[in-house]
């Protein structure tokens, strides 16, 4: 549905991105320059700050986007009341929306976005500054235009994104650091699967070497910050579950088995790992 | 070309913000004044011309409309940058510019549907003034020649005052600044005749050309000079070119 080559923007002199390429930007295979009207009107979008016309009402306002993005006279009702439907706010259709909270307003934003049902949706920090109960009906209704629409999403909560998005791109200073599914990220990045462990009572250095012997392990480690607590965290091979084993030692043994913990990889630790390391490479070359 | 939507847009804000009413009220109040006062003026002196047996030669069309419509020039002046300083201004200001410009709209079709939308509310502000020459009608006789070019020659003005402020409001993200840019081209234009006088002939003549009121004075005897209308239309034609280059500009410097 997205297309970009080599693609490089400035804002003054700090460049934004630089060589982005995802699979020339096209959007459902229409040059965003050479044919921008054709894009424009397959793209919805909902900027960061939700600019609205605080002087209008919310259901006029809506009728005026679905005209200018070229929706047909006779679906026009019909697609203004489907949208604030599905964004939940026809009870407020004919509200001003200076007068609308800061969570209808949002929503509001997202019905623009989606009136005219373009085929693209980007998405610009859409729960930012709204309480919990609206960031879970705003990432619902993320979810549930999925399915018809390619939504692009850009945030800075990388929860969300797990919880949202099927693929990611992480862009680091203009470049492209890490892109694909969340899962073949995290094992692209973390080969290993983590246990941490909580065993209380004997020396470290026997629990070490009891642990360091179970079949598929890699290595032991003690949590960082965790002197004479006795927490150690177990890497084995991925796919390889090596948490019964670590019972039936400390079982075996009658050592005192406090915690027995997966650890997920997530996509924050993921982005961590991936900007850290650029950081670092930057740090020292400046 | 999706003018139409754009229009409406700015008339629904225009009315379901105060601003319309604003002006409108402030407008026809001033002016209002300005034909009480040249009509009771007219009164008398036409009734001391009366008892004047070397008195006449007076009639309402210039007593009357001629200074009329030309006071109504300088409110207009003073008026009309008001009404087109918010056009760019306040979506750019508001950022609703960013969101408006990703919609599969030309900036042609915006910049028209708003210098409409502003020209539409003048039309409007102009029509209730057509409530003096009614008044007039009623107590003396009235030719509708001089009324109706008078008027076409403030249509015409009006158009190169709302696209000057729209010029001045795309420059500018501060509503007050694109007032005082509009104000301050207009009112340039409106002195510049004024130093022709003084200046070389050949000089003189294209100051005098450019002035802004020179060229209302045939409107208001009640003739309809091509010249005359042809100044207003490039007028107005090269103030929204410029403010479509502004437009562009501002798109691509992202």
């Amino acid at each position: 549905m997205i297309e970009v080559h080599n693609l490089t923007k400035h804002y003054g002199p700090i460049t934004a991105i630089r060589d982005v390429s995802f699979t020339v930007a096209k959007v459902a295979g229409y040059d965003v320059f050479a044919e921008s009207l054709e894009v424009r009107r397959r793209i919805g979008y909902l900027p960061e700050n939700v600019p609205l016309y605080t002087d209008l009402r919310v259901g006029p306002y809506l009728e005026f986007v679905a005209e200018i993005k070229g929706v047909p006279r006779s679906d026009r009702k019909r697609r203004v009341v489907e949208a604030m439907e599905r964004c939940r706010i026809l009870d407020v259709q004919n509200r001003l929306i200076g007068k609308l909270s800061k969570g209808y307003r949002q929503r509001v934003g997202l019905a623009q976005a989606i009136v005219s049902d373009p085929a693209v949706l980007i998405l610009d920090e859409p729960t930012i500054g709204l309480d919990p109960k609206q960031i879970t009906e705003i990432r619902d209704l993320i979810k549930s235009l999925a399915g018809d629409h390619t939504v692009i999403l850009s945030t800075h909560i990388l929860p969300e994104v797990s919880m949202v998005c099927s693929s990611v791109v992480i862009i680091n200073q203009g470049v492209i650091v890490a892109q694909g599914p969340i899962d073949s990220l995290v094992e692209q990045f973390f080969p290993t699967a983590r246990v941490e462990v909580e065993i209380a009572g004997p020396s470290p250095d026997a629990v070490r070497e009891a642990l360091g012997v179970i079949p598929g392990v890699v290595s032991v480690t003690d949590v960082p910050g965790s002197d004479g607590i006795g927490r150690y965290i177990v890497e084995s091979s991925r796919g390889r579950d090596v948490r019964g084993e670590v019972f039936q030692l400390a079982a075996q043994r009658r050592w005192d088995l406090r915690e027995l913990r997966r650890i997920g990889m997530t996509l924050e630790e993921v982005f961590l790992h991936v900007v850290a390391g650029e950081q670092s490479h930057t740090g020292e070359s400046a | 070309m999706k003018v139409w939507p754009i229009f409406k847009k700015e008339m629904r804000l225009y009315f379901t913000s105060p601003v319309a009413w604003v002006i409108m009220a402030v407008f026809i109040f001033i002016a209002g004044y300005f034909f009480h006062s040249i009509f009771n003026y007219y009164a008398r002196v036409s009734m001391q011309s009366a008892m004047n047996p070397m008195g006449g030669g007076l009639n309402v069309t210039d007593g009357v409309l001629r200074p009329l419509f030309s006071n109504f020039s300088v409110i207009l002046l003073l008026m009309m940058p008001l009404l087109t300083m918010r056009l760019f201004a306040e979506e750019r200001r508001s950022g609703t510019i960013e969101l408006l410009l990703t919609y599969p709209v030309r900036d042609g079709a915006v910049l028209l549907g708003k210098f409409l939308a502003a020209f539409a509310l003048y039309a409007l502000m102009i029509a209730l003034t057509l409530v003096f020459p009614a008044i007039i009608w009623y107590f003396a006789p009235l030719e509708g020649g001089p009324i109706l070019t008078g008027y076409v020659g403030l249509l015409l003005m009006g158009a190169t005052f709302i696209a000057v402020g729209v010029f001045a409001s795309s420059l500018t993200e501060n509503q007050i600044v694109a007032a005082l840019v509009s104000f301050l081209i207009l009112l340039m234009f409106w002195v510049v005749g004024w130093s022709a006088d003084f200046a070389d002939p050949a000089l003189g003549r294209v100051l005098q050309h450019l002035s802004l009121t020179e060229h209302n004075e045939s409107f208001a005897k009640g003739v309809f000079e091509t010249k005359d209308i042809i100044f207003y239309m490039d007028f107005t034609l090269v103030a929204l070119f410029l403010a479509l280059r502004s437009l562009e500009a501002r798109r691509w410097k992202g």
